[in-house]
């Protein structure tokens, strides 16, 4: 077993024109490890995933990915190097079928076609949307939609994936189902850091949590340690 | 000696610029409400000039006497487009929204061409034919009224959008369309009103061009590709940035053209408006 | 399934083809063989923008700069150098490669609107300039020699040779259309077009491949306006380089539907007809009449169908009674293999 991080996070700043959004983030994965991050509103979680994406370059601090220095890559640089992303506000291309949403992912491994088809079509059975693979993507309801995203992240054959509130909006059985496919990712033996509000969904399969405030870190533990940790109660409390 | 051609020079500069300008508050407006590029801004001017020409060979009107009628004609034009053709495209894809007003450009020529001939046609006379000398320095005086016809415009524009309630409507749907719409504000009705003003702007500029200018179907080509570099320079939506850039393209163009050679003038104007999108695309006065 | 469409639309491709080859038996006409071809060019140049400005949805309103540069690099290398634009016509695309590599690098940057204006004025800027070289004989502009002749030069006395050389090039410009829709890269020109955040990080480069779909383009369009100074024997800025040709080329591609295979080519026929016709009826060319009703046509266009039409064929096939997605629409679903 592989026993160095697979991301390592050291001091990380982002500020926007003197804004602040992210402050000295520090922290590492593991390969196949599933972090929850948490945090109220505009407690910096969607910039942090932006600066490990390449979205965004972050203004100091470092991000190794399997020990190599990652810091202000571009985003298809992060995708090559296996950092998959979904987004908040679901992004699909939507002139395309389900299938050929996840092709496109699939196609950063193999450029061919047909090897890529074969890929996507595997992907999409792994999310459970076989039955939609010719759907126009603009035609799912949004929870597939949602799932449609994770199954072309996962054709990039990533080694981490970051999700963005996968679970918002989804009833119990749909969040339960959500549960279960970030646990089969794990089993994969790939990583995932997901972004949640839908506590009954990640607390349960999450191996830790990091709880973001004010766009610094204030915790780090077990989902047990996290629920009863006093600055994360004061956090969401609102003091 | 060169210093009496320099002033000549910027003279004709600044009394172009302030023209240009009138030109572009129209089309920044309309960006700055809805976030369209109107491809047939230079169209409405066009239409202004036959307004104007129309009036003086039917009517015997002066182009300038004939002002506030080409304004309430371009005004119901911009309406009329806005009702038509404008207000089904709002949410589709940028693309759609090119293909409109750019078929709309295309559409006013042709209809130009078709009901008034392809020829070039002048105003012979009107009250500001003439020409005014200040010392050494010589310029038009329909060229001169028409500077100061941009500078009364503009600057009656930036009243109405600032220290009126309907024009800080407008400007508040500028700043934020759905803000202004829970305020109570009706969107569709400022988007209206910002084609109605922004055509009647470009009438207004064709009217006072009609004096001095030649007019054709195809005349509003040489004007908005200055007028793209003015809006772009000014920063979108900014009227009091359109006024600056205006003179500065305006200045730009003569004194390149003085110094360059005048068949480079647009190359050099043009390449303003490249420098400007790759340098800071937001321009002078933009939003971010 | 998929291999029976694809049968079909093979057969369909080469029935098209066929007649498209035969129809010159039919139409011995001079003049009217001129108007076929001025189809052909036309929708060659429209194919080719589509490729960027419909795939990968960067509107260029600057693409007379790569027609231009392909008409005076294949005269000018013949006239200078006595080469064949068998030669001085790829020279050409390559040039206008070389040239949409340096325009795409820092334009790209610039998004939708701002992209479709720097274009213009790209395109403008080179016009004057064009206009003002004494090398480029400026606004009096190039006539090719009349010595020679032959399929070695491309120079013909009747109009049938130059019906055929434009139907392969039209077939070519098609063919690499189709090879970019159904390789990687037409899925990535897409994916750009639909949602470039998405696409990046899926790792898709989005200024390599603007810069592959531009120089495509460019070099099929710079072979078109290499074909257009053979055929005209003479080209000026006007010509060639005009925003009016620019303007021309987009509409083509936007009225038949952009994005899609063929739709240029049926923009082709629709604004060439109309243009020709609305001529011949109206007399003289300034009418006027050929601009409003393709102006209208646009609009329409725009307003209810920004697939083109054919686009809109595919809408009314699809809600007439009997006309379900079996039939061989050319929806999203089918124009893939």
């Amino acid at each position: 077993m592989n026993t160095a991080p697979l991301l390592a996070v050291d001091g990380l700043g982002k500020a926007f024109q003197g804004l602040v959004a992210n402050r000295d983030i520090s922290f590492t994965v593991h390969h196949g490890e599933i972090i929850g991050l948490i945090g109220p509103n505009g407690a910096g979680k969607t910039t942090l995933f932006n600066c490990l994406a390449g979205f965004h370059t972050p203004t100091s601090g470092r991000i190794a990915f399997e020990g190599r220095d990652v810091t202000g890559s571009t985003p298809e640089a992060a995708a090559a190097l296996g950092i998959a992303r979904t987004f908040q506000i679901v992004r699909i291309f939507q002139s395309m079928s389900a299938l050929e949403n996840v092709m496109v992912g699939a196609m950063l491994r193999n450029k061919r076609v047909a090897a890529a088809r074969e890929r996507a079509e595997a992907e999409l059975s792994f999310v459970g949307l076989s039955h939609r693979a010719a759907v126009p993507a603009g035609d799912l309801t949004v929870s597939e939609q949602k799932r449609l995203e994770v199954a072309r992240a996962l054709a990039t054959e990533p080694k981490l994936i970051l999700l963005d509130e996968v679970m918002a909006g989804l009833n119990p059985t749909e969040v339960r189902e959500a549960s279960a496919l970030v646990h089969r990712i794990h089993l994969r033996g790939i990583a995932s850091i997901i972004v949640e509000h839908v506590m009954e969904g990640i607390m349960p399969i999450a191996h830790r949590m990091l709880v973001l405030d004010y766009g610094a870190k204030i915790a780090d533990g077990t989902p047990a340690e996290i629920a009863e940790n006093p600055a994360v109660i004061a956090a969401y409390l609102g003091e | 000696m060169t210093a009496d051609i320099l002033i000549q020079v910027l003279v004709s500069g600044l009394l172009i610029g302030l023209i240009y300008a009138l030109v572009a508050v129209g089309l920044t407006l309309i960006f700055g409400v809805m976030d369209i590029v109107n491809f047939a801004h230079g169209e409405f001017l066009m239409l202004g000039m036959y307004a104007s020409f129309w009036a003086f060979v039917l009517f015997a009107i002066d182009p300038i006497v004939a002002l506030p009628m080409t304004a309430l004609l371009l005004f119901a034009v911009g309406v009329i487009v806005y009702q038509t053709v404008i207000r089904r495209i709002l949410k589709a894809p940028m693309l759609s929204q090119i293909f409109a007003t750019f078929g709309l450009m295309i559409l006013l020529r042709g209809l130009a061409q078709f009901f008034w001939k392809p020829d070039h046609r002048l105003i012979p006379h009107s009250l500001v034919s003439g020409n005014i000398a200040l010392g050494p320095v010589q310029f038009g005086l329909p060229q001169f009224v028409a500077a100061l016809g941009a500078i009364g415009v503009t600057g009656a524009l930036w009243v109405f959008l600032h220290r009126t309630r309907l024009g800080t409507a407008l400007e508040a749907t500028a700043i934020d369309r759905e803000a202004a719409t829970l305020m109570g504000i009706d969107g569709q009705k400022m988007f209206a009103l910002a084609w109605g003003i922004g055509a009647a702007c470009a009438g207004l500029a064709g009217g006072l061009i009609a004096t001095f200018f030649p007019i054709f179907p195809e005349v509003g080509a040489n004007f908005i590709l200055i007028a793209f570099v003015v809006v772009v320079l000014g920063g979108f939506g900014s009227i009091t940035g359109a006024f600056l850039a205006g003179i500065i393209v305006g200045l730009i163009e003569v004194l390149g053209g003085f110094l360059v050679g005048p068949e480079y003038k647009t190359a050099i104007v043009l390449s303003l408006l490249l420098i400007v999108l790759l340098v800071r695309p937001r321009g002078l006065l933009g939003k971010a | 399934m998929t291999t029976m469409t694809q049968t079909r639309k093979a057969a369909a491709a080469a029935g098209l083809l066929a007649l498209a080859a035969l129809l010159p038996l039919a139409v011995t006409e001079p003049s009217q063989q001129n108007f076929l071809i001025l189809i052909l060019m036309g929708a060659q140049l429209g194919v080719a923008w589509n490729i960027v400005g419909g795939y990968a949805g960067q509107v260029s309103l600057g693409h007379a700069v790569f027609y231009g540069i392909g008409a005076y690099a294949s005269t000018m290398l013949l006239l200078t150098l006595g080469l064949s634009p068998w030669i001085g016509a790829p020279v050409g695309g390559l040039v206008a490669v070389l040239f949409a590599l340096a325009m795409g690098w820092p334009c790209f940057r610039l998004k939708g609107h701002y992209f479709a204006m720097a274009t213009i004025a790209v395109a403008e800027i080179v016009q004057v300039l064009v206009t003002n070289s004494d090398l480029l004989e400026g606004a009096v502009g190039l006539t090719l020699p009349m010595d020679r002749g032959g399929l070695g030069w491309l120079i013909f006395l009747s109009k049938l040779p130059y019906y055929y050389v434009a139907l392969g090039l039209l077939v070519l410009t098609v063919l690499a259309s189709w090879a970019i829709e159904r390789s990687h890269i037409g899925y990535y020109f897409r994916a750009i077009k639909d949602e470039p955040e998405a696409a990046r990080a899926l790792g898709v480069s989005l200024t390599r491949y603007k810069l592959i779909a531009l120089s495509v383009s460019a070099f099929l369009t710079a072979l078109g306006g290499s074909f257009y100074a053979q055929k005209e024997m003479f080209i000026d800025p006007g010509s060639v380089l005009a925003t009016s040709v620019s303007i021309k080329i987009a509409l083509i591609a936007i009225l038949g539907g952009v994005g899609r295979l063929l739709g240029p080519v049926l923009g082709a026929v629709i604004l060439i007809t109309i243009e020709e016709y609305s001529r011949t009826l109206f007399g003289s060319t300034g009418s006027g009449t050929d601009m409003i009703i393709y102006a209208t046509m646009i609009i329409l266009v725009a307003v209810f169908s920004p697939s083109g039409v054919l686009g809109l064929l595919g809408d009314l096939r699809r809600h007439l009674p009997g006309g379900g997605r079996t039939a061989a629409e050319p929806g999203k679903m089918e124009a893939r293999p």
